[in-house]
């Protein structure tokens, strides 16, 4: 365990000092802010898809949520962008309450197909609205008016905004981890008749995971308008944007405190260095590349790359489709 | 009814037929092994980018195309399931969702990649323009579209419900252990049925680009039209997704020609939504 607690310190310590490292490297200083952010997206992601296992592919509907409140707060009311943001997460959850309750009934290919279908409605819609900008979007304030607008020359404050929320994001998983909402996801995750046999309310506690999960998605959106003050329906309600948090928790990890963190720290670099080499058609490579990714992930290594680092006697093998019998249907 | 009416039902009906032809392989996989193929809508348009080559490279219309989308994906789906799908099956539920949704992303940028995001459209003149019966304009490309949509969905159902095949097939859906104790072998079954689901979608797809745009990312609304589909009829059920296919392509048109072209979506996602909470098992679907 004293390597763990050391290399644990040690990213401690790192992500403290990572803007000193770098400073008058805005590239890098920009970087930085960008892994953060994408952690804080694929952890919330991990409340509901990693610990519950219930895959949203339509997470994208909570981060646009929460974009567009910060937008639509400076736009029409003149507030600042960031005081958007707990609006946003309001309505993120009221609306997993409403998305959850019909489709979290549903199981494991269901619900998946049910979040993306769910997405694309808010995204035609959203498209429609004038009142947000229709396809064009909604820009938030060129020039900053109070500190307050967060808007800065360089991206460190933002780096340290995210790290704060991300810390914050991440104390709140591991308590929950560490709670009885957490043995029960976990039980509900392995098999969900057997937990409900065993007398947990399994549709309860996958849609508190799927409420916390979308208001702090819609966090993400809020800062990610913040720092890059436009959205438009394909930013904010995209597929790519749900895409992006499953494959971040997934390489590193579903289910587990740090998989999205690890995850982020991969793929925001590869990103952005195959957007700066390889110019417009990179952004169709990098994509190639994330589907091969996943297509490896899922094939051979389904628990993530911290599971390589985990020593633990090797589990059972279950019988194929064991647990596909139980739980492939909707009941 | 004023004419109109009729013509928008009347198109809606040839579509309909469409996406019951490419939803029915969607379908064929979930009855036979309990998995989605998340990449179903990228088989359809690499399909339709087969037609789109053959037109430009060799200059043939869909009668040349559609073999030839047939042989490539229904290649393309024997492979997925010999290297991805048979592993994933008994994995994690995320990795089963994970890997064919990872298999879109893959297919549907490297299309990007290989030929760019610009729509590419086949010409209007190559299935024989348009011709006017009882005072209802046929598109060739619709009818020819659609009649064969119908056509070769009903003899996917007559395969898997008249034939000793499709009766194998059955069996091991029902009970792989006790299909293998019958002397048919599961895996070939199950490859089979990937290769029957991506010929019909190459065809369906080599179809569609007759008269729709081809790009990209076509595949992710036709995925969503085809999840639709299959979960409107019933997960399984062939004929299941030829009538609600039917249904949905007349709802879409109606709802294009009443409400305005951009809420057809908005009107089949609905509807969709409404389906899972109130039929998950689908129209046709046993409760």
């Amino acid at each position: 365990m004293g390597a763990r607690r050391f290399a644990f310190l040690g990213l401690v310590v790192l992500a403290l000092v990572y803007p000193l490292l770098v400073a008058g490297l805005p590239v890098y200083e920009r970087l930085g802010a960008l892994v953060l952010l994408g952690a804080i997206g694929a952890s919330a992601w991990n409340i509901v898809g990693g610990y519950a296992g219930q895959v949203s592919v339509g997470h994208a509907v909570f981060f646009g949520f929460g974009a567009y409140s910060a937008v639509v707060v400076y736009t029409h009311l003149g507030w600042p962008p960031i005081a958007g943001a707990p609006i946003g997460m309001a309505l993120s959850v009221l609306l997993a309450a409403v998305i959850g309750v019909p489709t979290l009934r549903l199981s494991g290919h269901y619900f998946s197909m049910a979040t993306i279908a769910v997405a694309e409605l808010v995204r035609v819609l959203s498209s429609t609205f004038e009142f947000l900008g229709g396809a064009q979007g909604l820009g938030g304030p060129a020039m900053p008016r109070t500190v307050f607008d967060l808007s800065f020359l360089s991206a460190t404050p933002f780096y340290y905004i995210f790290l704060a929320v991300l810390a914050f994001l991440l104390g709140l998983t591991w308590w929950i981890e560490n709670s009885r909402m957490g043995f029960y996801l976990r039980a509900i995750k392995d098999s969900e008749r057997a937990a409900r046999s065993l007398g947990v309310s399994a549709g309860r506690y996958k849609l508190y995971a799927y409420m916390l999960s979308g208001a702090f998605t819609a966090l993400a959106g809020s800062l990610y308008l913040c720092m890059f003050g436009f959205v438009d329906p394909e930013s904010g309600f995209g597929i790519l944007i749900s895409v992006k948090m499953v494959v971040m928790a997934a390489l590193g990890g579903a289910g587990q405190l740090f998989g999205p963190l690890v995850g982020a720290m991969i793929l925001v670099p590869l990103e952005e260095l195959s957007n700066s080499w390889l110019g417009g058609r990179g952004a169709g490579l990098t994509f190639v590349l994330y589907g091969a990714i996943i297509v490896i992930i899922a094939r051979f290594l389904p628990s993530g790359l911290l599971s390589l680092f985990e020593r633990r006697p090797e589990a059972p093998k279950a019988k194929p489709g064991a647990t596909n019998v139980a739980d492939g249907h909707a009941d | 009814m004023s004419m109109t009416l009729v013509q928008v039902i009347v198109s809606g009906l040839l579509l309909g037929a469409v996406y019951a032809l490419f939803s029915s392989g969607l379908t064929l996989i979930w009855g036979m092994m309990n998995v989605v193929n998340f990449a179903h809508g990228d088989f359809v348009m690499l399909g339709m980018y087969t037609a789109v080559v053959v037109w430009t490279a060799l200059g043939g219309g869909p009668f040349a195309a559609a073999p030839i989308a047939a042989i490539l994906i229904a290649t393309l789906g024997i492979a997925s399931y010999f290297l991805l799908v048979r592993h994933i099956m008994r994995g994690p539920m995320l990795a089963q969702i994970l890997g064919t949704f990872g298999l879109a992303l893959f297919l549907r940028y490297s299309a990007f990649w290989y030929f760019g995001a610009d729509f590419k459209t086949l010409p209007d003149t190559l299935v024989g323009g348009s011709f006017v019966i009882a005072g209802i304009r046929f598109e060739g490309a619709r009818v020819l579209a659609g009649v064969s949509g119908l056509a070769i969905t009903l003899l996917l159902h007559v395969i898997l419900t008249r034939t000793m095949v499709g009766s194998r097939m059955l069996a091991v859906s029902e009970d792989a252990t006790a299909a293998q104790l019958m002397g048919i072998r599961p895996q070939r079954m199950q490859a089979l049925a990937w290769g029957m689901a991506g010929a019909a979608t190459g065809i369906a797809g080599a179809l569609i680009a007759t008269f729709f745009y081809t790009s990209p990312t076509v595949g992710e609304t036709l995925a969503i039209l085809a999840f639709v589909t299959v979960s409107f009829g019933g997960f399984g059920s062939v004929l299941g997704a030829l009538v609600a296919g039917l249904i949905i392509g007349v709802v879409e048109s109606l709802s294009a020609y009443l409400i305005g072209p951009v809420y057809k979506d908005v009107v089949v996602y609905l509807l969709f939504v409404l389906v899972l909470w109130f039929r998950p098992q689908g129209l046709m679907g046993k409760a």
